[in-house]
């Protein structure tokens, strides 16, 4: 295999590192509860590569298995997350974090 | 990379969904690059698709807005910013130091095919995969719950009793 396709594992690490800084940095920073919630699927999406890209190095095919099951819990917890958003929304009327500092009604 | 900024910078929750799609379609091109072709498919069809769909039709459903801004706190932002510039410094320099040990992946090299992965999955990871099963088959039970209305699962459980 010739030099010019051989890229460095790093660059992967770097590049999932730094979609998990977006990722805490929208869910510190942002207000709305959607957008933290989308912040929470980078963060998963960040770590991810770094599995796949291991795997990569490795030549390993339990880091993609383990994308997999990564992948289905996500899918899972957006599903459920996403209907306590809504039962939120219909008991507030509000989709800000800050209003919503009670968990009773 | 920019989608992800993107996602950040915008106040308006659809048109960060619409970046995190375009993070999501990105991710999947560099698993495809990376020889992960099985990983790429259900990244596309979970991701973008189903989990996405799921967004943007809560974000029409309630008929999300733009933002209201908020002021952080002073401690927050006298403490946070350079404790976060200290640890991103650590974090470089330590990845720097030691980025000689780890190697290079080959681009377009297709190794993982998907009859491994399964043989794989319905192998070694046969109950971690059923327990996977068992756990999607509660989340819709809970989804479902959540989302209808309380006066109906109170009827429901009324007419069980």
């Amino acid at each position: 295999m010739d030099e010019a396709t051989m890229v460095p594992l790093s660059y992967y690490l770097a590049l999932s590192g730094i979609l998990f800084v977006c990722g805490v940095l929208g869910f510190l920073i942002k207000r709305n509860i959607i957008t933290i919630f989308m912040s929470i699927e980078l963060m998963l999406n960040g770590v991810n590569l770094s599995f796949v890209a291991f795997a990569a190095q490795w030549h390993a095919l339990s880091g993609q298995v383990f994308v997999f099951f990564v992948m289905v819990v996500a899918a899972a917890e957006a599903a459920v997350g996403l209907a306590i958003i809504i039962a939120v929304y219909r008991t507030r009327e509000t989709l800000n974090v800050d209003q919503v500092n009670l968990l009773k009604l | 990379m920019a989608g992800a900024v993107n996602l950040l910078a915008q106040s308006h929750p659809i048109n960060s969904a619409l970046s995190l799609i375009v993070v999501m379609g990105s991710l999947a091109a560099e698993y495809l690059l990376l020889g992960a072709e099985f990983v790429a498919a259900v990244q596309v069809i979970v991701y973008a698709g189903a989990i996405m769909v799921l967004f943007l039709i809560t974000i029409m459903l309630l008929n999300a807005g733009k933002e209201e801004r908020t002021k952080g706190s002073r401690v927050a932002a006298v403490l946070g910013i350079p404790g976060v510039l200290i640890g991103a410094v650590l974090v470089a320099w330590t990845l720097i130091g030691r980025s000689s040990m780890t190697g290079a992946v080959s681009i377009g090299a297709l190794w993982g095919a998907p009859s491994d992965i399964a043989r794989l999955l319905f192998h070694e990871f046969l109950l971690p995969f059923e327990v996977t099963s068992v756990l999607i088959l509660i989340a819709i039970m809970g989804a479902v719950v959540l989302t209808s209305k309380p006066e109906a699962v109170a009827r429901g459980q009324r007419k069980d009793g």
